[in-house]
């Protein structure tokens, strides 16, 4: 809380104390959620990376700086985050989609990637959330509630980021016709996709472990080295694990799929139907943004209810 | 459970010593008798306690806080029983104060303004194993290492290890966002609850977050856990259960220098590895666990790091080598890798019996809990040191390494004139040290009552107001565990309800 960087003062000032506002990052995912009302005036986040600490794996950047960008100077050290990277996409839009990256088995969702984070509140005030290291339970857990909140809450301006070593070896396979379940038991495993048909891993950590688990995978059939994952299909559902891995048998409805394995996230060609949500939960939510946005300035418009 | 076998311990002594006004607390007054008769027609007469034994046991933690006040002390057997008791307890104008084991080291389970407490011993059962969406569903009551026991045939465990893990609830873990040694790697509560189903104040029943990979909505799962008690009472948990790694490999490295140890540390995390968990302790706290435990660690080190790493058998062998040789580059003298489970079963059996240990050196203690940057462990060690010759205090350090999680534990004797009063004098040093390093007031103990007022010295009054918001959103008129976490100054209605019952008699 003490020591603000320079540049959060003047977002604040940019986002000042009144009238719809919303932050554009990258824009990659503009229409999660809701579009912003019209009338909302466009600010966007400061970027830049403040403070890179390999030995403490944490990262201190500015919300606007693209993950990219992050991820390139993270790995001169060997690191990442555990934020997606979506071209154009910027950390503070990562977070606040909420969505997690492909590689989760490996490193984690998203929400648990966020340290600190300092905020403009809805009256224009800076807020600080959680702490500058990487273990705190220190008061309630604004962290956790910010992420996937699209900005509904508080409109971030820098946080600082728990960062991973990047597996020393990483690759793609791919195995026609193999039993997914079969390829999760892989121990390196940060990855596992199906598209009900094929599977698809990224296998990362140390050589010794990637090759056995190569040979482990060779026996279960035909196994080729890949670029990357398949193509993704546009829309994204949320699912539970189990129904990730039974997701053939509602092929009818989602179109041609990518599911992520041991994750619950399939990505199809057509859109996720609204959840259904318990009346008690729509209540708090609407509680949640009464109490930090009383005036509803902030993106109005765009409701975490009604993300896919 | 040796410690907390050491804390009832103390306890029971203490309030003998000191001539505890509980201890001589009178039965429930008047103005509690159709609080009472209300309860016990809601859930039945064997599942409510008003006598003075009762609401003794449950005024207390495990902390040294001693002005805990519990009003009537309820035993729900099922979610709809905790309804009953909060629709009581509000109808009452009394607040709830929720309660798993009382293992907690802040004063967060300690009752203030004689609340009706929920005391989940009877939800203790396992309700169901989900393979094939990785979570278990069980009831707030049941005690951490039996989950994990009764985990094991399936090959998963349940990650968060905190060392009371014999004793301590997961209902009390999800309030408190508890830690432990293997949360180096693996993360804290929060990172292993998927859902939680939750009573609130208003007696309503919600579901947060589900099992689904990214539930709708605000992540209310992720802003109840840690919340104290404070936001509702979580009456079932999905856990995450954790395949269990292939391999492990456990290694106890000793130094003649705390600060080798302390830069081994830092090393070990700066070359990229991330072992499952990274403990030191230092001499005193070695012979200690050593005269109590016979792990076999070397009572001559000046420190000791207990390194565990885990995962695939290839990898697990590399990471030891790399770790053995950062610790023999910065002047281990001995670097000794657990031949077998027995051997390592000894090893952390010393790392957790080190606070049941301290009874042997002294009849007191007072464990801290904050947390610094991992990178200035050796500084900050110095500082400890400083600052407790200066108060003329023992201390024994034992703490969570990787994460620079300290947990130096003040001994010292309540008998002696004055030592209490040195002990805090000490402790708010330690913690404004922590702070003054950048770190953080708590890592998994909690807020509590005990570091309530120093909410101000690590948040500003508007990161305050958003906390305040979070809790006022869940429960607004503060009826949940009032007085806790939050300075005075940030809570006004949690004083309203303080008030309230205060004006009933404080043991009335």
């Amino acid at each position: 809380m003490a020591h603000f960087d320079e540049a959060l003062p003047a977002f604040a000032a940019e986002v000042g104390a009144d009238g719809p506002v919303c932050v554009r990052g990258g824009g990659t995912r503009w229409s999660l959620g809701g579009e912003a009302a019209p009338g909302t005036r466009e600010v966007q986040a400061p970027e830049g990376v403040v403070a890179f600490e390999p030995a403490e794996m944490t990262v201190r950047v500015r919300a606007g700086t693209p993950v990219a960008a992050l991820h390139e100077e993270l790995a001169e050290s060997g690191q990442r985050t555990a934020l997606p990277e979506r071209a154009g996409g910027t950390v503070g839009g990562a977070l606040m989609a909420g969505e997690s990256s492909i590689a989760r088995l490996g490193l984690g969702p998203v929400r648990d990637a966020l340290l600190q984070a300092r905020y403009v509140c809805a009256d224009g005030r800076i807020a600080g959330a959680g702490a500058g290291t990487v273990k705190n339970v220190s008061g309630f857990d604004l962290c956790r509630l910010l992420v996937g909140s699209l900005g509904t809450l508080g409109l971030v301006g820098e946080v600082l980021l728990r960062t991973f070593p990047v597996g020393e070896t990483e690759r793609w396979v791919r195995l026609a016709g193999a039993d997914p379940g079969a390829v999760r038991s892989c121990h390196t495993a940060a990855s596992v996709l199906w598209d009900g048909a094929d599977a698809w891993t990224l296998l990362s950590g140390y050589e010794v472990d990637v090759d056995d688990d190569l040979s482990r995978l060779a026996a279960l059939g035909a196994c080729e080295d890949v670029d990357g994952p398949p193509e993704l299909p546009p829309h994204r559902w949320a699912c539970t694990p189990a129904e990730a891995a039974a997701f053939d048998a509602r092929n009818g409805t989602a179109g041609p799929f990518v599911a992520e394995i041991g994750v619950g996230v399939v990505h199809a060609s057509e859109p996720q139907p609204l959840r259904p949500v318990e009346p008690g939960v729509a209540e708090l939510n609407r509680r949640f943004k009464d109490r930090f946005d009383p005036t509803g300035r902030l993106n109005p418009g765009r409701d975490p209810l009604r993300k896919p | 459970m040796a410690r907390t076998l050491a804390a009832a311990t103390r306890r029971v002594l203490g309030s003998r010593r000191r001539g505890d006004r509980a201890a001589a607390a009178p039965a429930a007054g008047a103005a509690d008798a159709a609080l009472v008769a209300d309860l016990v027609e809601a859930i039945g007469a064997d599942r409510v306690r008003a006598d003075a034994a009762a609401r003794y046991l449950a005024s207390r933690d495990a902390s040294i806080y001693k002005e805990g006040n519990a009003g009537p002390v309820c035993y729900p057997g099922t979610t709809s029983d905790v309804v009953a008791c909060v629709k009581v307890a509000t109808r009452h104008g009394r607040a709830v104060s929720p309660r798993g084991a009382g293992t907690g080291l802040s004063g967060g389970a300690a009752p203030l303004g004689r609340p009706v407490v929920l005391s989940t011993t009877r939800m203790d059962r396992l309700l169901e194993i989900d393979l094939d969406n990785g979570v278990a569903w069980v009831q707030p009551g049941m005690v951490n290492l039996d989950l994990t026991r009764a985990l094991a045939p399936h090959g998963v465990h349940y990650a968060p290890d905190p060392s009371s893990q014999a004793a301590c609830t997961i209902g009390g873990n999800v309030g408190n966002n508890a830690g432990g040694p293997h949360c180096l790697a693996y993360g804290v509560t929060s990172a292993h609850v998927a859902a939680v189903e939750v009573v609130l104040s208003d007696g309503s029943v919600v579901t947060l977050g589900d099992l689904t990979a990214e539930p709708a909505g605000y992540d209310l799962r992720g802003a109840f856990v840690g919340s104290e008690g404070m936001c509702g009472i979580a009456t079932a948990v999905a856990v995450r259960l954790t395949r269990n790694p292939p391999a492990v490999r456990t290694m106890l490295l000793s130094f003649d220098d705390v600060s080798d140890a302390a830069t081994t540390v830092s090393a070990i995390i700066a070359a990229g590895i991330v072992p499952a968990a990274i403990e030191m302790m230092d001499q005193r706290c070695v012979r200690a666990v050593e005269d109590f435990a016979q792990a076999g660690y070397p009572k001559e080190a000046a420190a000791v790091l207990l390194v565990e790493v885990d995962g695939a058998a290839g990898g697990v062998a590399i990471a030891a080598d790399r770790v053995a040789g950062i610790a023999r580059r910065n002047q281990a003298v001995s670097v000794r890798t657990a031949a077998d489970d027995g051997e390592r079963a000894r090893l952390w059996k010393g790392r957790k019996s080190a606070f049941g240990a301290v009874a042997n050196v002294m009849p007191d203690y007072y464990l801290h809990d904050t947390v610094v940057p991992r990178t200035r462990l050796v500084e900050v060690l110095e500082r400890i040191y400083d600052i407790v010759d200066r108060h003329d205090l023992l201390v024994l350090n034992v703490f969570h390494a990787g994460d620079g999680n300290l947990h130096p534990i003040l001994a010292y004797d309540s008998r002696v004139p004055g030592a209490e009063e040195r002990v805090h004098a000490a402790g708010r040093e330690i913690i404004e040290m922590s702070l003054d390093m950048g770190g953080a007031l708590t890592g998994e103990h909690g807020i509590g009552v005990e570091k309530r007022e120093y909410m101000d010295r690590m948040f500003s009054p508007v990161d305050l107001d958003q906390q305040s918001r979070l809790r006022a959103s869940f429960d607004p008129h503060c009826r949940m565990n009032p007085g806790k976490v939050l300075p005075s100054a940030h809570s006004c209605s949690d004083i309203g309800a303080l008030k309230a019952a205060d004006a009933a008699g404080v043991w009335g």
